[in-house]
């Protein structure tokens, strides 16, 4: 199938916009038709993205993320961009486990939710210029009816 | 009912926390995520030392969604009462809050069961 289907969106790094970001793409990714689990995947992966972009990106300061979706055939493609500061390295960033910020209780286990969750995960980032998380995942269009 | 003691509710913070003798329970509202869980851990503290908790009960019974920082509340109160001999339990899991917990490792320290009364019982 040939649908496309595209929008972006910006806002504030409020920790508030973490649950208005992962609806607003489950919202758009309701036109692929996925189950209710492949929605719970995507949900999870924009809510790390998001959640990172505020707590590492912009470290609590106020910033603008921009949120972009783009619909490709069945493929969905989910980018999270921050103008923050950037990450210095990224294979360190993506190790399960680790965090800079294990005094905030965080776990370590973002990027690792967003590969499992998702089909492929690529960051793009450098130092205080800004991170660029792209997530793409395959809703499968056909689906077993019991 | 022991509300007397240490009930409070933070519903539009992310949870209803109720004390049942050195139990805390924490019944999350809707969504457990990075914005519920500082006010949550804010609470959780407090009830914590107040009562002396040695049991804490996550359930999630009206809850839909949890990211990575979930985990991280309930490690870090896990952290908390471990070395007192304390024990955390998960009450209602959805699947897709149960794969997240799965996927985390979570289950190697704390048990799951299929609800509060359950746990309770244990004791």
């Amino acid at each position: 199938m040939d649908r496309k289907n595209a929008m972006s969106l910006e806002f504030d790094s409020k920790s508030e916009n973490e649950s208005f970001a992962r609806i607003v793409v489950a919202a758009f990714a309701a036109q692929l038709n996925p189950t209710i689990e492949e929605i719970a995947d995507i949900k999870t992966a924009v809510s790390e993205a998001v959640t990172n972009s505020i707590i590492h990106g912009y470290d609590g300061r106020e910033g603008k993320i921009v949120l972009t979706c783009a619909i490709e055939g069945s493929k969905i493609t989910v980018s999270v961009m921050d103008k923050g500061r950037g990450i210095e390295d990224i294979k360190q960033a993506m190790e399960p486990l680790y965090t800079t910020k294990p005094e905030m209780e965080r776990s370590g286990m973002g990027f690792a939710f967003m590969e499992a969750f998702m089909d492929n995960l690529e960051v793009i980032s450098a130092p205080e210029e800004g991170t660029t998380v792209t997530m793409t995942k395959t809703i499968d269009e056909i689906k077993l009816f019991s | 009912m022991e509300n007397s003691k240490g009930y409070m509710d933070c519903t539009n913070m992310g949870a209803v926390m109720e004390v049942r003798g050195r139990s805390l329970l924490i019944q999350i509202s809707k969504e457990l995520d990075h914005h519920n869980a500082v006010t949550i851990r804010e609470k959780a503290d407090q009830l914590i030392d107040k009562n002396s908790v040695n049991q804490i009960i996550f359930d999630f019974t009206n809850s839909e969604f949890m990211d990575s920082s979930g985990i991280g509340v309930i490690m870090g109160r896990y952290k908390k009462i471990i070395f007192t001999g304390g024990k955390v339990a998960v009450t209602n899991v959805n699947s897709s809050i149960d794969r997240i917990f799965k996927l985390s490792g979570l289950y190697k320290i704390i048990e799951k069961y299929a609800t509060i009364e359950e746990v309770l019982n244990l004791q």
